[in-house]
């Protein structure tokens, strides 16, 4: 029956006999079985497998022997570097790194006065640690520390001189303002209604006195600590100003995307939440700033802050030429960080919106209390990528005149001190180690936070 | 009875301060005051400062003659024949134009290799493409512009010694010198031919495309249009007598004379543009591959598909929805990132316009905002067609 139907069945061929047996194969485990499936599957397989492999003898060993075994590690100048003055093939100069590494580092910034810099960046490592390490103790005071006390005491150490310590006499008296207002406030808690709105009322009132001080204690007392260091090294060693036009190096790029980072972030999130406003004016307004900002390049927003700003304020007002382009850098990377922002606003869903609404809560406490914490964490590697990018696009501000980490190695190559054959090689791979381990450290803890952070969904 | 806690609270009692609409407004009104406010003391401000600098204002300066020389032009443009600011905007623009037309080709064509490259089963290809990636995706695009221009073509021999390449081609540190096509009088006529294939492979496709649909027979589509587009114009040529021939460089004493010459600013810039750019596509690939799911190709292998009309017909066609719309972004990138021409001295639009008109006239304001608005116009278009793509292609559901 059924093979009546096969014979009558619109097929133009049905087989009617069984295959015969394939042999089994060869080898289906162990190195061999490996090498065959992974490299020689197929005769395209294998000659890509064969050029992959002569492209790697081919580079791999000249590079080894150009950056490690020939390569020059110490010298004064470029005798050193020389095959003619040493007599044998010279690779890399690395003896100009290493002689060349504290410019790199800290720009022509005054050697007497590099300890500031030091301090700045061991502040900002403890900043980033604190922030990045995710059983860091304090978070709430870490994110306090990296985006109020490091960019201001960055300020006072680094540029130092008069303003410097006009700004560190204001930032004390503020701290102390601040301390007493909230130790008033601690013992009449009709006044945090005023302050902190209906919605925390309950528990705050619930706690005695001084467990209500001691949250903004913590932060007002590092604050204090900080500043009053300050200010004691301030009034023993002294600090004098330090010119921006003098800074350079490692330190410019990492101060760039510092500033980048400190204010793209929290002014991308207004951005984004503007952007998803109700209101008409604002929504409108803040599409415009984005879309304009990602729709032209950062050359020409430099350009703009370079020459532009200038006009737009009266002329006693001009700003450094330092301070320039970190206004730029930190526009651009706002609307990118903006629209990352969004994404993570647009993925909570409505009923966490709802919920907080039904709570009684307005507009402010829902984004601070529901909604901003769990959007901000689904796009943690989000903004790791647009940081990522903003860390890449700081070597642009060379092309208005800051001493970058690049341009010092771009300026160290014209010396004749060390101009030889090699130099310009060895700058650049250095140049190349510095950004990739910078840029790929930050992407490996992308990958580790996504990974954490998808963990809740498995099951 | 009538107590009910809301007659206790009459509606409308509570502040005008606290009503949603009335705070709207006002958060509004004080936004849109604050931003009039920045604008007008900026414009005040600049209006002051121009004429404290004794700058002029306004678009004048368009067709004042510009004293400067550009090396890589696409249309005329020297000082000595007068030509205008605004024939070195178009110089400009059309620099840029080409440097991101061809880096967009060459970046897809490179993206997609390396991007299948890195699904590729092959151990040493993968892992050759994954390198590829990671490295050039975490270095500065400017640096690896230095790379090219200083590292790799600066050190290159000098014209005297240039490197003779098969096919008449030499290279040295002044660029590549090809041999330039002369074009016969009769040359218009196989670019007609050319076109009309073109239309004509256009007018079969769509033929073919509803003879599938009403009877299921297939065309070699890709062959057949193939054989016209190229065939036609061949056969023309041989027909007109060959109206092309070749100057060729001929190498002197001491320098290279005739041929064509590609400046090395162009060349860097347009490998290192596309090898950035190439990255990022390839990582846009290869997301797109992996969002088919799998069941998809074991389904397509489940009706007895072949693995090429698996990829052409089931993989590929769910992929590009995935793929085009970051694809485009990165169009775009890299045609915002020509503009790190200005580093190594090719002359694009920012590096002529934005660099010496505006060190030559002063005019700051006009001369960046008119960079601006090309690059915006740029985005902003593209950015529409591809909401009108994205709309057909998206997936319709109930």
């Amino acid at each position: 029956m059924t093979d009546a139907t096969l014979e009558n069945a619109p097929y133009s061929f049905v087989r009617k006999d069984t295959l015969p047996q394939e042999a089994p194969p060869l080898s289906v485990a162990g190195p061999l079985a490996w090498i065959r499936t992974n490299l020689f599957s197929s005769p395209l397989s294998s000659i890509l497998t064969l050029i992959g492999i002569y492209l790697v003898i081919d580079t791999v060993p000249d590079m080894i022997r150009f950056y490690l075994i020939d390569a020059v590690w110490t010298g004064s100048n470029r005798d050193a570097c020389l095959a003619d003055k040493v007599g044998r093939p010279v690779g890399a100069c690395w003896a100009y790194v290493a002689d060349r590494v504290q410019y790199f580092i800290y720009g022509s910034y005054s050697v007497s006065e590099r300890w500031r810099v030091n301090i700045v960046f061991a502040m900002f490592a403890l900043g980033v640690v604190w922030l990045l390490w995710n059983r860091a103790p304090l978070k709430k005071v870490g994110v306090f520390f990296f985006f109020v006390i490091l960019p201001a005491s960055a300020f006072i150490l680094l540029l130092g001189g008069d303003r410097a310590e006009g700004f560190l006499r204001f930032l004390i008296l503020a701290t102390f303002a601040l301390a007493v207002v909230y130790l008033v406030l601690s013992f009449k808690p009709s006044l945090i209604k005023f302050w902190i709105g209906e919605g925390q009322l309950g528990v705050e009132e619930a706690m005695p006195p001084w467990q209500r001080f001691y949250r903004p204690k913590r932060l007002i007392l590092i604050a204090m600590v900080v500043f009053g260091l300050l200010a004691v090294l301030d009034e023993k060693v002294g600090l004098p100003r330090v010119d921006t036009g003098l800074w350079g190096g490692v330190m410019v790029t990492l101060l760039i995307s510092a500033v980048g980072i400190v204010f793209s972030l929290p002014l991308g999130v207004l951005l984004a939440l503007g952007r998803r406003s109700r209101l008409p004016a604002i929504q409108l307004l803040s599409v415009i700033f984005i879309e304009f900002v990602r729709g032209v390049p950062l050359i020409t927003v430099l350009f703009m802050a370079n020459t532009m700003l200038p006009l737009f304020v009266p002329q006693e007002w001009s700003p450094d030429r330092l301070l320039r382009p970190l206004i730029g850098v930190a526009v651009f990377a706002a609307a990118y960080m903006a629209e990352v922002v969004r994404g993570g606003l647009q993925a909570i869903p409505k009923g966490q919106y709802e919920g907080a609404m039904s709570l009684g809560l307005g507009y402010w406490q829902m984004m601070r209390l529901i909604i901003l914490p769990q959007a901000l964490r689904i796009v943690i590697p989000g903004i790791v990528n647009t940081f990522i990018g903003l860390f890449k696009d700081t070597t642009l501000v060379a092309i208005v005149g800051i001493f970058d980490f690049l341009r010092t190695i771009e300026a160290t190559l014209v010396d004749p001190t060390w101009a030889t054959p090699t130099t310009r090689g060895t700058g650049y791979a250095f140049a190349a180690i510095f950004y990739f381990l910078c840029c790929w450290g930050m992407s490996r803890y992308s990958v580790a936070v996504e990974k954490r952070l998808a963990a809740g969904q498995k099951r | 009875m009538a107590s009910t806690p809301s007659d206790a609270r009459e509606p409308g009692r509570a502040s005008l301060l606290y009503d949603p609409k009335i705070r709207g407004y006002f958060y509004q009104i004080a936004l849109l005051a604050i931003v009039g406010f920045l604008i007008w003391s900026a414009a005040s401000n600049a209006i002051e400062n121009l004429r404290a600098q004794k700058i002029a204002s306004g678009f004048g300066f368009w067709h004042n003659p510009a004293g400067f020389d550009v090396n890589q032009k696409l249309i005329p443009f020297s000082a000595s024949s007068g030509s205008t600011y605004g024939q070195a905007f178009l110089v400009g623009l059309l620099n840029t134009l080409l440097v991101a037309a061809l880096g967009i080709v060459f970046a897809t064509v490179l993206g997609f290799l390396v991007g299948v490259g890195r699904l590729s089963h092959n151990w040493v290809v993968a892992k050759l493409a994954t390198i590829y990636v990671e490295v050039i995706r975490n270095l500065p695009l400017l640096l690896q512009l230095f790379f090219w221009y200083n590292a790799v073509l600066k050190p290159l021999p000098d014209a005297r010694n240039s490197i003779h390449l098969p096919g008449s081609i030499y290279l040295n540190n002044r660029g590549i010198i090809l041999p330039s096509p002369q074009f016969g009088p009769a040359f218009e006529v196989v670019v007609i031919a050319f076109l009309i294939a073109v239309a004509a492979a256009i007018a079969f496709f769509i033929w073919a495309r509803g003879q599938q649909a009403k009877t299921g027979r297939q065309y070699h589509n890709g062959w057949i249009s193939l054989a016209l587009v190229l065939g036609v114009p061949l056969v023309v040529f041989f027909l007109v007598g060959q109206p092309l021939s070749f100057d060729y460089p001929q190498q002197g004493r001491f320098n290279l004379t005739g041929g064509m010459q590609i400046f090395p600013e162009f060349v860097a810039l347009l490998v290192g543009l596309s090898t950035y750019t190439a990255a990022f596509i390839a990582e846009v690939v290869r997301a797109g591959i992996l969002a088919v799911s799998k069941g998809q190709t074991e389904a397509a292998n489940a009706l007895g598909l072949r693995s090429g009309p698996t990829l052409k017909l089931v993989v590929i066609p769910q992929a590009m929805r995935v793929i085009i719309p970051p694809l485009t972004s990165q169009y775009l990138n890299l045609t915002k990132n020509s503009s790190l021409a200005v580093a190594i001295g090719y002359p694009d639009l920012v590096q002529v316009f934005t660099g010496t008109v505006l060190n030559q006239t002063g005019q700051a304001v006009e001369v960046v905002a008119i960079t601006m608005a090309v690059y915006l116009t740029i985005s902003l278009v593209t950015s529409f067609f591809m909401n009108i793509y994205n709309k057909r292609m998206a997936l319709v559901e109930r």
